[in-house]
Parts: C-alpha cells; structure tokens; sequence
C-alpha cells in the first residue's frame, strides 16, 4: 500500500480508506509502544529525576550532566520532563515511588504544593533531593536536602568583582533585572546592592526589567545609552548573561566598545558569553552551576553508606569567570548547552 | 453485530479494548502496574482531568465545545487560595463561592453563545483568555493553602491493599461519573442534550428550547471546571495561575477517545473515563521507562487520536451503507447524512438515554 494508492485513486471506497486509516494508526500506536522495550534490570541504584521542563540552554545542561553523571556512576536514571506543569511531576514522583525507585530528585517547577506526594515518598522510605529550587513547605523532614545556589551571592560575587575592577574611580552603574516577581530576582539585585554599597565611588543610576531575554536586554540596553549623558554609563549589570548579549549588541550599535567604554558583568555562564569575552566584548560573569544532580548522586551516594543526614541546603559555588580563561572554558562548554 | 453493535457502543468498545491492550503491554513490562497502588494513582493524580471531561462531554455531546476550562479550573486554584489563606474564609464557603462563580460563569458563556449567535470556539476561547487574565491579576505566584480542615480533606484516603490508596478527590471524580452519566442519560435534560447536538434545527421544531438547553450545558461544564479546580487545589494544597495550561485539550481528547462524536449528538461519560485513564496510563508508562522523553506522550495521545477518529469515521461509514435494517441508532448528522437524517432522529434522541 504505497502513498500514491492510497491519496491519489478515487477508486477506493470510504470504507476501505477507513481501513487503511485504521491500519496506520494501529501501526503508529504499536510502534510508539514498542520504542522502548529493553527494561533495564541493572543491579545498583535507580533514581528517578523530575525535571520542570528544558526551556532554557542551562536546564538542557543540567539534564545533559544528570544523565552523564548517572553513567559515571553507575546509576541507572529514570527521568521525566515535566513540561512546565506541577501535575506532570506529580504524577512522575508517584510512579517513581510506585516503580521502587531508590531515591528522587526533583527540580521542583512552583515551590507550594508538594507536602502531600512528598509525605508519600517519606512514607516509603524514599530520600528526596531537591535541585535548583526551594520549595515551600512547614515540614523540612520531606527532603533528604537541597542542592541550589546562592542567588544572593551570586549578587554580591558581581558586586564585589566590580568594586574591585574599578578601584576608587567615580562608576555610575545601570542594572538590567530579570523577570520582576521572582524570588531569583530580588535575590540578585538585593546581593549586588549590598556589595556595591561598601564602596562609596559606586552608585547604581537606572534599573529596569529585561525580562531575562536577549531582546529585551538590548532595548533595556538602547533606552538607557539614550538617557544618559554620553560616555557617563561605566559598568552594566545584567542578571543573566542572554539579556547580556543584547546589552552589548547595543552598545557596539551606540558606537562604543563593550567590555572597554562600558564595563559588563552578568550572571550563568552560558557559553555564548564565554564567547563574548573571549573577543574582548565582555567582562566578567558569574557561573551558576549546572552540574546539581552529580553533586545530588555523591551526596546520595555518601548518605547510603554511613547514614549521616546531609545539611539541609547545599550551596553550589558562584565562581566567576573573566576573560583570560574565557576561550577554554568555551570549548568546554558548547557541546553541554 | 444486533443491538449493541452501534454507533454508540462500538466506538466505546474500541477505547475499551485499547486501554486493555495497553494495560496488558505495561504490565507485562513492568509488573509493579499491575498492583493497586499504579491504579490508585491513576484515579488521584487524572481526578481533576476526569472531572473536566465529565463537563465536556455534555457540552461536545451537544454539539459545542469550551476551550475554558482549564482557565476556569486556575482561576479557581488562585480564587481558592486567595479566599482561604489571605480572607481567611472556611473552606466549605469557599468551595460554595468558587462553584457559584464557576456556574455563572459558564451560564455567560452559554448565553452569548445562544444570543449572539457566535461560534462556542469563539466564545469560549475569549472566556479562556478571560479567565486566565483574572487568576494572574490575583497572583502571579504560587501560594500555598495553610489551613487544618484542608490538609485533613487532602489527606483523607482509603487504603487499598498494596501500599494503594483511594484518595477523597479519586471519589469525588468517580461520584462526578456516575453523576454525569445519569444526567446525560437518564434524565430529560440529557435527552435534549442528545436532541440539540443530533440536530439543533429539529430539535427546536421538536419544541425543545435551545437555548435553555446551551445555557445549561456551558453552565454545567464550567460548574465541573471549578470542582476540577477544588480537586486540584486539595490535590497540591496551593493555588497558582498557571495551573492547567492545555488541559482543556487533553480533556478533549479524553472526550474523543472515549468515542464521543465532536460533531455531537453520540456519546457517553464512560468512554471519557476510560480516554482519561488512558491517558494517564501512558504517561506512567513512559514514567516507568524513564528514557524516553515524556513528549512520547502527546505522540501516543494523537496517534490514538487518529485512530480513533478513523474508527468512528469507519463505523459511520459502514452503518450508513449496511446499517438501515440494523437496530440501532441511524448515524449522527454529517453533511452527507443530513438528507436521510430526519426521520431518523427523534429516535436517535430517544433511544440514546436507555443506551448506557
């Protein structure tokens, strides 16, 4: 039964093209059914891992790292993206306890509204290890820990790098905020603030919501290169490096030279920005660490053996980077993301 | 074949079979699905997609559509939270407030269906925005609902033996079927549901009144919508807008699924139960598996889909053509039915409350 037959000859009848119709289907159904058919009866550790969704080039690597470190280790993963949706990851860790999992880890997508499948995970004997975010709950005995950065930290390692780039100079600061509303957010600007606050040389002029998009970043970017006086701008705070990128797309448009005439720093460590200072267009930025869940298998790992809860939160480091290391760390980077 | 082997039921045996046979793939796989604990989550953790495909059938079976409900179900979530947690009203007044909200609601988007004449995608599609708009008016974070009587209400279960448990809003969606299912077929507001999605034109000279009957069926289905909400709300314990983004179109293909007409007047809350547990048994499936990417899911629902669609196209076609001496109903109005159709019809209405 080739295409041609059946599309093109009028001959057939409704009922036999119902047939056919039917027979696709079946073949669809079954093949989509028989895509996965080797159960892994591997001996050592299953996790399952919960992950929100992979909207961004950071939780593409963050599951790239899950499953490589998974491998490492010897783990066998069961993963389930959540496509954005509380309900899908739900149900995920329920099947997860369902299945006998050895441990879970969840990225949670919301922070309120886990108690409940998060008790019946506990009730089950089943650590959780929560990544990336916080949740909000009264009863912090529902997780074995959370792996998460500093997000005010990561502010005040900005911040500080900046104090320190340009002495006692006169710097006259503008700041490109994420999303207005999330916790990330306020987070940021509260640690960079608090850090910029030290030295007096430093005053942070105009603030305004990017959006954490490259687009809006250079439009942030264009409105404030025309509202301040010419060549007065000296440093460009943004919160993460994409809104970044626009920024210095702006400023190259202004006539001026990012990186030298107006001084960046930025917060993730994507590998474009590692480009960007590489070519001299940027300065510094702040990495946020995508490797959660190896860090989440050693800690599992270690709690299995000697049975010492692990602290209630584990900080991954903000480290940052500036333009020498930029070209290697780069090629290091652009095959995860 | 007789008088069971009809536009009806056959589309309702074919889903039937094909949660069986998925059934069957699974557990061979993975035995740990076939315990009662996998089937207690699946009525938990789909109760509030069950509950909106009980609304949707009534407004598919009558020949419309609502693209609101999920919107309507967040606006409850957020609605919910924000009455509990920062009016500090009882949860059962709140629940009452919601669903009078939910019903009115529905009751405007039926009325300007019926009096402006518009089309229910239209309509429904601006009451989604509407709807979605408000809950994020009213908070665009998640806020969690601290209160005694909840966690209690959340928590409330039976349990199954196997480490299942029979959740309080897994009962609440099964009572929401069996609900449904008398209404749509035994009662005579079912029976005009059936009428007006069969066809409305001869369902008005047969003296029912149409837009009674819209109202009601748009009323209805956002009433079921907020009680999804409610379910959802006890199923996290928190309200957020965002809540249930798409989830209409999985109710839809629930409704679908479960061999309900689109083109109305043919079908029944069973078949939607068993397209929701379907769904939900896929999912699980590929949860179990844990290589696969879930998006495996929407390929899976739409390959049923397909499959479906061609089953009830095959069975019309094959009912119009042998079907005549047969004893069920005549089939439902397709364009090239509409001349034979109106001898039949009456009938059709008639004979379908006594069907399930």
């Amino acid at each position: 039964m080739d295409m041609k037959t059946l599309l093109g000859s009028r001959k057939i009848s409704r009922q036999g093209l119902a047939r056919r119709m039917l027979g696709i289907g079946t073949a669809v159904l079954l093949g989509s059914l028989a895509a996965g058919c080797d159960s892994g009866d591997k001996k050592g550790l299953t996790v399952g891992f919960s992950q929100i969704g992979s909207e961004s080039g950071w939780r593409a690597a963050e599951t790239k790292l899950a499953r490589q470190g998974a491998e490492q280790r010897g783990i066998t993963l069961k993963f389930s993206d959540a496509q954005q949706r509380q309900e899908n990851q739900i149900k995920a860790v329920r099947s997860f306890i369902a299945q006998g999992v050895d441990a879970i880890l969840l990225a949670p997508v919301v922070s309120s509204g886990w108690d409940e499948v998060l008790g019946e995970a506990k009730a089950a004997n089943i650590p959780v290890i929560l990544l990336d975010r916080q949740i909000d709950t009264p009863n912090v005995d529902l997780y074995l820990t959370a792996v998460t950065s500093d997000t005010i930290e990561e502010g005040r390692v900005a911040g500080r790098w900046l104090a320190g780039k340009v002495q006692g100079r006169d710097c006259r600061i503008v700041e490109i905020q994420g999303t207005v509303g999330a916790s990330l957010v306020a987070n940021r600007k509260k640690g960079f603030e608090e850090a910029i606050a030290t030295a007096p040389n430093l005053h942070l002029v105009r603030t305004q919501s990017g959006e954490f998009t490259r687009a809006k970043g250079k439009e942030v970017m264009e409105g404030f290169l025309k509202a301040e006086a010419p060549g007065s701008i000296c440093a460009v705070y943004a919160h993460n490096d994409d809104m970044m990128i626009g920024a210095i797309q702006a400023i190259k448009e202004a006539g001026l030279k990012p990186g030298t005439d107006i001084l960046t720093v930025s917060i993730d460590g994507v590998p474009d920005i590692f480009k960007a200072m590489a070519d001299g267009d940027a300065n510094a930025t702040v990495e946020l660490a995508p490797d959660m869940a190896p860090r989440a298998y050693d800690i599992l790992l270690a709690y299995r053996k000697d049975h010492a809860p692990p602290p209630k939160w584990v900080q991954t480091p903000s480290k940052l980077y500036e333009p020498d290391t930029a070209a290697a760390e780069y090629a290091r980077r652009k095959d995860l993301y | 074949m007789g008088r069971f082997m009809n536009t009806r039921t056959l589309p309702l045996l074919a889903t039937v079979v094909v949660f069986v046979l998925i059934y069957a793939v699974c557990a061979a796989q993975y035995p740990a699905m076939l315990g009662l604990r996998v089937m207690g989550n699946l009525l938990t953790d789909n109760a509030f997609l069950g509950i909106l495909a009980v609304g949707m059938t009534v407004v598919v079976v009558a020949g419309g559509i609502d693209l609101s409900v999920g919107a309507v179900m967040g606006l409850t979530t957020v609605a919910l939270a924000r009455l509990i947690e920062g009016a500090g009203l009882p949860p059962a007044l709140a629940f009452a407030l919601v669903l009078a909200l939910g019903g009115l609601f529905g009751t405007g988007v039926g009325a300007a269906i019926h009096y402006l004449k518009a089309p229910a995608f239209i309509v429904t599609l601006t009451a989604m925005f509407l709807a979605r708009g408000c809950a994020l008016l009213i908070s665009t974070d998640s806020i969690p609902i601290h209160n005694a009587a909840y966690d209690t209400l959340a928590a409330a279960a039976l349990t199954l033996p196997g480490g299942g448990r029979l959740t309080l809003v897994a009962g609440i969606m099964l009572l929401t079927f069996l609900a449904g299912g008398i209404l749509l077929h035994g009662t005579r507001f079912g029976a005009r549901v059936f009428a007006l999605g069969g066809n409305g034109h001869f369902a008005q000279l047969m003296g029912i009144n149409t837009g009674r009957t819209t109202i009601l069926v748009h009323a209805f289905c956002s009433l079921m919508a907020a009680l999804a909400g409610i379910v959802f709300s006890l199923y996290t314990r928190s309200g957020y807008a965002l809540t249930g983004t798409g989830v209409e179109l999985d109710a839809i293909a629930a409704v679908v699924i479960g061999g309900t007409l689109l083109t109305g007047g043919v079908g029944g809350v069973a078949g939607s139960f068993i397209g929701v547990l379907i769904q939900g048994l896929i999912l699980t499936w590929i949860t179990f598996d844990g290589t696969l990417s879930s998006w495996w899911t929407k390929i899976a629902i739409g390959a049923l889909l397909f499959l479906f669609i061609a089953v009830q196209r095959l069975i019309l076609v094959a009912s119009a053509r042998y079907g005549r001496s047969g004893a069920g109903p005549a089939a439902p109005n397709t364009p090239n039915q509409a001349t034979s159709a109106p001898a039949s019809r009456p009938s059709s209405g008639a004979a379908a409350p006594s069907a399930s």
